[in-house]
């Protein structure tokens, strides 16, 4: 029996090499005026898709 | 650095620096806490003796050799071996448009004084507006998304001025090959069917304000007369996004130290059939009797839990509902880049006030130690920008030890130069939060990921 299940694999170094464009929404501009969250918002740069 | 935590019933493990998550069995999470880097391939002999109790020896090396296999896959205690180059230029491409300093509430916890900023009532002239256009235009540089927020106080108090605006915007985007994303933020009392309609049509996300129950919303969302908004709001808010069809919009509250039971709040929202609901802790001087203190967090955090296991709950039953700040991506998500800059203020995102002086934020607004400059020209102050865009979470001390360096880069630059002097120096009231509503929004991933595999 497996005893740990990966969630989510190692994706920040990889973001590092095509990340940076500065194209997604800025996190104050969608729901959030009060708090400062940003790893709810989606990528738009599109080499990154 | 690893993070475990326990979660609606799982056990769960974050590797900081590569982004990885594991789920846990208990023998796995047990082990784990033992470790330090760096691992050997054999299962220490003090690891098997401390839990011989709890497991089986098998059970207990069976799990470090899957906890040895992610350490040389590099998922487990991964070190930082690249640099994360931070690119050194800010340009301007969100504008929070300060449509009213005045608003037709008085909501008790405004931050806004009211509406007006503490600088007088005013609702911004359209030519104001326009040279805020004009100014994003050219300072956005090759950034082809720009996004514009119509703020306040009250922003439908200037609805001829948003309707000129947009119109303004649309009419040049394309020949300087911009995408303008228009968005809102309103108490409701103005919506007519007219304007309901043109706010569909025109934004691309409308935030609704409503903080829940009546007698909650009521006792602090109040009108000047200091009677309760709700029973006008509501009926609003319903038609709207009944009208709105598929697009986004968020009925967004506020949660005080009067409804620390705002578990009870977000499923009124639903009740009301809302589905897309924030809901947020109201950040106060610690002397204002609706400000979170440190004796509210535990209450807080519990109210997270149930919160939690109502979501879930939802989830078992296929019935969509999404709350913003259980909202994670782990996989499409933001780049390390994003994760560290965090939310742009004074760099990339910036407010205008209706005379079109600009501030780093809309929280800073009327700070005038803050003031870049304005829109009609002129140079902007390069030595505040900067400190602003070089504010990223690797240069915020408190945070170095933190598991949610990435997922919050360091916390809303206001509440921490508000409550701190600082604004590298983060507000620990909000720390204690964002991490205990990572811990939730992670376990819901682990508890999708289960739904999907059962399916």
């Amino acid at each position: 029996m497996k005893l740990v299940k990966t969630l989510s694999k190692a994706t920040l170094k990889k973001s590092a090499c095509k990340g940076g464009c500065g194209e997604c929404q800025t996190s104050c501009q969608s729901a959030c005026k009060t708090s400062c969250t940003v790893a709810n918002q989606k990528c738009e740069n599109e080499k990154q898709k | 650095m690893v993070h475990i935590f326990k979660q609606l019933g799982y056990n769960i493990a974050m590797d900081i620096e590569s982004g990885a998550i594991h789920i846990l069995e208990d023998a796995a999470a047990e082990v784990l806490k033992l470790l330090t880097p760096p691992m050997v391939e054999n299962c220490p002999e003090d690891v098997i003796s401390q839990l011989k109790d709890k497991f089986s020896e098998k059970e207990i090396t069976d799990a470090y050799s899957e906890l040895y296999e992610l350490y040389k896959e590099g998922m487990l205690f991964t070190e930082r071996d690249y640099e994360i180059n931070i690119p050194q230029e800010y340009p301007i491409k969100a504008l929070c448009l300060h449509i009213a300093h005045d608003c037709n509430l008085r909501c008790k916890y405004c931050f806004a004084e009211g509406g007006d900023y503490a600088k007088g009532r005013k609702i911004m002239p359209f030519e104001v507006a326009k040279a805020a256009i004009d100014f994003v235009i050219e300072k956005s540089g090759t950034r082809r998304n720009i996004e514009i927020d119509f703020f306040g106080g009250e922003p439908l108090m200037g609805y001829d001025t948003v309707k000129k605006t947009v119109e303004y915007a649309r009419s040049i985007e394309k020949e300087h090959h911009k995408n303008f994303r228009f968005t809102l933020t309103t108490n409701g009392l103005l919506m007519s069917e007219e304007v309901m309609d043109y706010l569909n049509k025109e934004m691309s996300n409308v935030v609704l304000s409503l903080d829940g129950r009546k007698e909650v919303n009521d006792a602090v969302r109040v009108g000047i007369n200091n009677t309760g908004s709700y029973d006008r709001i509501v009926p609003k808010f319903q038609e709207f996004v009944k009208r709105r069809g598929g697009q986004n919009y968020y009925i967004r509250g506020t949660f005080t130290s009067a409804n620390l039971d705002f578990a009870e709040d977000v499923k009124h929202m639903k009740e009301l059939g809302f589905k897309q609901t924030s809901v947020e802790p109201v950040v106060l001087d610690p002397s204002s009797p609706f400000a979170i203190r440190e004796e509210h967090l535990p209450a807080a955090f519990a109210e997270y839990d149930k919160l939690t296991e109502v979501m879930a709950e939802y989830k078992k039953n296929g019935d969509f509902f999404n709350f913003f700040h259980f909202m994670v991506d782990l996989d499409q998500g933001p780049c390390v880049i994003k994760r560290v800059k965090g939310c742009g203020c004074g760099g990339e995102y910036v407010a205008v006030t209706p005379d079109g002086d600009v501030f780093p934020c809309h929280r800073f607004a009327g700070m005038e130690d803050f003031k870049l400059g304005t829109v009609f020209g002129g140079e902007l102050k390069q030595d505040i920008i900067d400190k602003f865009g070089e504010s990223t979470v690797l240069k915020k001390k408190d945070c170095e030890e933190c598991w949610a360096k990435y997922f919050c880069s360091g916390g809303c630059p206001a509440n921490n130069y508000n409550a701190n002097g600082d604004i590298l120096k983060p507000h620990k009231i909000s720390c204690e939060l964002e991490r205990k509503r990572l811990e939730c929004a992670i376990a819901l991933k682990a508890f999708e990921a289960d739904l999907q595999e059962n399916d």
